[in-house]
């Protein structure tokens, strides 16, 4: 039987891991390679790298982390971030990433996807979809269907409604969808499973929740009500709340399909 | 000496560095005289069926066959099991191999598609590659289209059926997942492949 996986994301700047709320106020977390390494010990079924400020400078440092850390790790690392040619996917993956995921890239160059997918195959494509249901300073959520996908990391509208998104990416040869929710992200009040829902239900390709979780209860819903294929987390195994490991044998243990041992 | 193939079919980088984590150096090579001089013969793979014409044109594939023959051990890894079958519905003008006479088809419109994550091995036959897992064994999947379970198949997988995830027939095997990427499990299979005694 198929597995729902759960996902430990770094978000990396300048060779760190850190974590903020809502997209700001970062906190340094540590290494990127020592932590994959110890989040897959854990448990975890699939590392995420995301670089959050992806300037050129720090290009190689990330580069450089993704090398030493596909070294020491034996399931699929995925890099995300500043990828906005054929040659930069070409260079991550050359550092030994197995998928990469495309954000602002893929709404303002879209052929992106397909370059990328003929070179590498449309399975180490992701396409990431940050989307939000409430505007900043307003207390209205829109329904799924609504939500907007923003890029440049949260910080611009693009006036596209997240489900017609989802299907032009899938259509162009996108392999998965990595959906994060703005309103949760950094929250720990859980995933949006409305939202993942919706999207799920659009395409038929894997969708990865994201933002929001706290507790287990959080991704019982996410896999249940949200029909998300994968769930992904970060701060909950950072900070030692919890590894992966525990996470799944509780989500075994209430009916969810887990890898484990692990 | 390990060859694996490089038929510029998606990246080889991680199948290589598994090997080495396993403390075996391949020769990572597009030489058809290089493969035969080779003991074992790893044909990773990702991406498109269509891909596996370059093994023809190259004189890849003639190699192949003939060092199989001969004794040598072939390991096809995702893409590299479905080019022994008789072709893919991917690319239905680009033979495979046809060390098998079946054919590999896409997965039915009633599942998500493509098939990625970890799934389970039902092991139906004795299996060298699978020699020392623990029954029900996880292991990382990502492909659209799969070979039908048949007699040489050792593991089926089940997503809207069965299908081959190993096969063995004499030094021909394979496996539709991703070694390399199966944790623990996936390094034993690959060290399992590196022991077994070559011609």
């Amino acid at each position: 039987m198929l597995t729902r996986r759960i996902i430990a994301c770094l978000d990396v700047t300048a060779g760190r891991v850190v974590k903020g709320v809502q997209f700001v106020g970062l906190r340094d977390a540590g290494d990127p390679a020592e932590l994959a390494e110890r989040h897959v010990q854990g448990g975890a079924d699939e590392i995420v790298f995301l670089d959050i400020t992806a300037t050129h400078e720090g290009r190689d440092t990330l580069l450089n982390a993704v090398q030493r850390t596909a070294e020491r790790i034996f399931v699929p690392l995925t890099v995300g971030g500043g990828i906005r040619t054929l040659e930069d996917a070409a260079r991550v993956f050359d550092a030994g990433a197995d998928k990469i995921s495309l954000n602002s890239a893929a709404i303002t160059q879209p052929n992106l996807i397909e370059e990328i997918g003929a070179r590498f195959g449309a399975q180490a494509v992701v396409i990431a979809i940050d989307a939000r249901r409430k505007q900043p300073n307003q207390t209205e959520v829109v329904a799924p269907e609504l939500a907007e996908v923003y890029i440049n990391g949260g910080r611009k509208a693009t006036g596209k409604r997240v489900l017609d998104w989802a299907r032009e990416a899938e259509q162009r040869g996108g392999g998965e969808i990595l959906l994060t929710s703005m309103d949760a992200d950094g929250t720990r009040n859980g995933f949006d499973c409305e939202l993942t829902a919706a999207v799920s239900q659009a395409v038929q390709i894997p969708v990865i929740a994201s933002g929001g979780a706290g507790m287990v209860d959080h991704f019982v819903d996410v896999f249940t009500r949200g029909h998300a294929d994968a769930a992904l987390a970060a701060s909950i195994f950072h900070y030692g709340m919890m590894d992966a490991r525990t996470l799944k044998e509780q989500l075994a243990s209430r009916g969810i399909s887990m890898r484990l041992p692990c | 000496m390990i060859a694996v193939v490089d038929y510029r079919a998606g990246n080889l980088t991680s199948v290589c560095k598994a090997l080495r984590a396993l403390g075996c150096e391949p020769l990572v090579t597009a030489d058809p005289d290089a493969l035969r001089a080779a003991e074992k013969i790893i044909l990773p793979g990702v991406g498109h069926f269509a891909a596996t014409e370059r093994l023809f044109q190259s004189g890849l594939a003639a190699a192949i066959q003939q060092r199989v023959a001969e004794g040598a051990l072939f390991l096809g890894i995702c893409v590299g099991l479905q080019w022994i079958f008789s072709g893919s519905t991917e690319a239905p003008t680009v033979p495979g191999l046809n060390v098998f006479p079946e054919q590999c088809e896409r997965f039915p419109d009633s599942v998500k598609c493509p098939h990625v994550g970890w799934n389970s091995l039902d092991v139906v036959r004795p299996s060298r590659l699978l020699r020392g897992l623990t029954p029900a064994t996880h292991v990382y999947f990502t492909h659209s289209y799969r070979a039908p379970a048949i007699q040489a198949t050792v593991a089926a997988t089940n997503y809207a059926g069965d299908f081959s995830a190993v096969v063995e027939d004499g030094n021909w095997m394979a496996v539709q997942f991703h070694p390399e990427k199966s944790g623990a499990a996936g390094l034993k299979i690959l060290q399992n492949f590196l022991e077994l005694p070559a011609c």
